[in-house]
């Protein structure tokens, strides 16, 4: 309890900075969720595959060593450019290839809801198994792009310039795509197939393209968070999405899944509950606080902080 | 090519199964039923025998492979059906009954003088009580809702039992004690780690158990129930079904299975450890359901051998069995999505035509 009250800020800024990279993961399930209805099971691996997008990139394209770091100027700017753009190509990618084998030809044939849900899994295992053998089951260290000096002192809490980057550019990214969705005609498309997919078809939306570009979209923010996660934590491993995907996915289900403004708050809220609690408890229950308030949360508002009711959804 | 497929689809072995079973008078049933559990009583001897070795499992021993994972996968997913097949609820932690059926078996062998079979009706009770306090609160939430708050319970117990020094932390529980001799009238059946054999039989004893358990409460009140709250819950609870009661109470009849699983587990591993109840085995288990036929026993039992035996059979390509592991649901699921084994046609029928009149 003492080290909250001291620490406070520090925590806070902190948690925000986790919370955020929660909110572009999450929009991934949310996104998913709002058109198919299903739980995309395979981001934590989409996920896991940005991150290492990033590191090939840094280390065996622009050739850095783990160890060099001090990249200043334009060669700092361009490198920390391409890795984000690397690793959200490929998790768009990844995405889009995961709903082609994995939940288009199950979705045009209308069958129970848990087949697709088992092909996400079994997909997630590919994926999470390739890379295992590919990296010999072993942690990969990224180079360090941006060397982590503290910038300045605000309320006690020292901000570190790889977290002042999360937490300027994730916000830019979250509210560019809210926009995408509220005023381009995708967006409307999507908007169009989330709230009942038969009318969209009979207005004329394309569905399986704009299936295909929410996957697409998913996936970039993924990727996002994903480079993110490597500039704050600078390693990877072949399992890394699976906590930090059910984390990402109680963010969606706290805020309400299908919701993308819901995504944010989950996210953040989740971000800070975790910092607070591990500050608090230790970080060992962290997850475990994170799950209680989950359920205390859904007791009382059945269906998230901001979602709409979710009609009879069941297996 | 495309003809073969579509006649793959329409192919139907629960049918021709049932077909086969309602031909059948009652004192062939009997001996059918009788043979049959012979021949998977027998199952452990196959992998020694020239003509059936190909079972074998390559570097684990066949016999072990047969009580886990294959027998526990099978136990496990008969008591998940009961949720997620019978009664149409979505558990994704349902590991935590397993592992406070196993715990129970650790902590009572290790500090009481009671044996495995008196520990048994106790780690189900408790596998049974923490169903009801989970339920009575969550089965209210519909749909993926339930989903993640199960999976939020099964990682709460996983974290939990890391996190208490008492129980081990994540050192788990060592020399756990195996269950006590049975005396038969043929002979003495131990249980100790050369006898995995007595193990499968007990395993075998508690899946046909189970089977009976379910194919009686189906064609009951409770199974009725279930149906109705599958198909649609508003539906039923205006019809007079008391909705949350049955489902707490297949909730409940899930886990007790679960716990069950669990103590035979951990007497016979002779060690737990929160490693073993990760959520990897939840969503194992939900996938031997999908994977076999949801709802179908026969096609559970069917997916639980297959899916747990394939990754054994095939562990001489050892990095890789996993991947073949996941290419297999991804392929079965995308040419069978109803499972291998699918339930009852009729309702298919019955769906196919309201459809037809909707549209």
């Amino acid at each position: 309890m003492h080290t909250l009250i001291s620490q406070f800020w520090q925590l806070t800024f902190s948690g925000a900075v986790q919370g955020l990279i929660y909110v572009l993961i999450s929009l991934g399930y949310t996104m998913v969720y709002g058109v198919l209805r299903m739980i995309n099971f395979a981001n934590s691996e989409i996920f896991m595959v940005g991150t290492f997008a990033t590191i090939v990139m840094s280390r065996d394209i622009l050739g850095h060593q783990p160890n060099s770091a001090n990249l200043h100027g334009f060669t700092l700017l361009y490198s920390m450019f391409f890795c984000l753009l690397a690793s959200m190509l490929a998790s768009g990618l990844t995405a889009v290839v995961v709903e082609l084998v994995a939940y288009r030809r199950l979705r045009s044939r209308g069958t129970n809801r848990l087949a697709p849900l088992i092909s996400a899994i079994g997909i997630s295992i590919v994926l999470s198994e390739s890379v295992s053998l590919l990296t010999a089951g072993r942690a990969v260290i990224a180079p360090e792009l941006l060397h982590k000096s503290s910038l300045f002192t605000v309320l006690g809490a020292n901000i570190r310039v790889d977290q002042l980057l999360v937490f300027i550019v994730a916000p830019i990214m979250f509210f560019s795509l809210q926009r995408f969705v509220n005023h381009t005609r995708l967006g409307k498309g999507i908007r169009a197939v989330s709230m009942n997919e038969e009318t969209a078809k009979l207005m004329g939306v394309n569905l399986n393209r704009v299936i295909s570009i929410t996957f697409l979209i998913g996936g970039l923010m993924t990727g996002a968070a994903a480079f993110f996660f490597e500039t704050v934590y600078e390693a990877t491993k072949f399992n890394i999405g699976f906590n930090i995907g059910i984390a990402a996915f109680t963010a969606a289900v706290l805020g309400g899944i299908g919701n993308i403004r819901g995504a944010f708050v989950g996210g953040l809220a989740l971000g800070l509950l975790e910092t607070y609690a591990s500050a608090v408890l230790g970080s060992q229950w962290k997850s475990i606080t994170v799950f209680v308030v989950l359920v205390v949360v859904l007791l009382f508002r059945p269906n998230g902080l901001f979602g709409e009711a979710i009609q009879q959804t069941r297996v | 090519m495309m003809s073969k497929i579509s006649s793959l689809k329409n192919f139907n072995l629960r049918d021709k199964g049932a077909a086969f079973w309602a031909g059948l008078n009652l004192p062939q049933r009997a001996i059918f039923a009788v043979a049959m559990i012979f021949l998977a009583g027998a199952l452990p001897f196959a992998g020694d025998h020239s003509f059936t070795n190909f079972l074998n499992t390559p570097i684990s021993n066949f016999a072990d492979v047969l009580v886990y994972p294959v027998g526990m996968f099978v136990l496990m997913s008969l008591g998940l059906n009961i949720v997620v097949g019978k009664s149409g609820m979505l558990d994704l932690g349902y590991v935590a009954f397993f592992a406070i059926g196993a715990y129970s078996m650790a902590i009572f062998g290790k500090y009481t003088h009671l044996n495995t079979w008196e520990i048994l009706p106790i780690g189900i009770g408790f596998a049974m009580l923490a169903g009801v306090l989970l339920g009575i609160p969550t089965l209210r939430l519909r749909g993926d809702y339930l989903a993640i708050v199960t999976m939020g319970f099964g990682e709460i117990v996983r974290i939990t039992a890391l996190n208490t020094q008492k129980i081990g932390g994540p050192n788990g529980m060592a020399n756990v004690p195996n269950p006590p001799s049975i005396h038969t009238p043929v002979g003495q059946l131990d249980f100790n780690i050369m006898t995995p054999n007595s193990f499968y039989w007990f395993v075998l004893v508690l899946i046909l158990l189970t089977i009976w358990m379910i194919r009686r409460l189906s064609v009951r009140r409770p199974g009725r129930a279930w149906e109705a709250i599958r198909q649609d819950e508003d539906a039923a609870e205006l019809m007079g079904v008391p909705t949350l009661r049955y489902k707490i109470w297949s909730f409940v009849l899930g886990a007790g299975v679960g716990g069950a699983a669990g103590v035979v587990y951990a007497s016979k591993t002779l060690y737990v450890s929160p490693e073993a109840f990760t959520f990897n085995i939840s969503v194992l288990i939900l996938s031997c359901i999908v994977f076999g036929g949801i709802g179908n026993i026969w096609g559970v039992v069917l997916g639980g051998v297959f899916l747990a035996y394939l990754p054994e059979r095939i562990r001489f390509i050892s990095n890789a069995r996993q991947l073949v592991f996941g290419l297999t649901l991804i392929v079965i699921m995308n040419f069978r999505p109803d499972g291998i084994l699918p339930r009852k046609k009729r309702e298919k029928i019955l769906k196919s035509k309201s459809e037809a009149e909707v549209k």
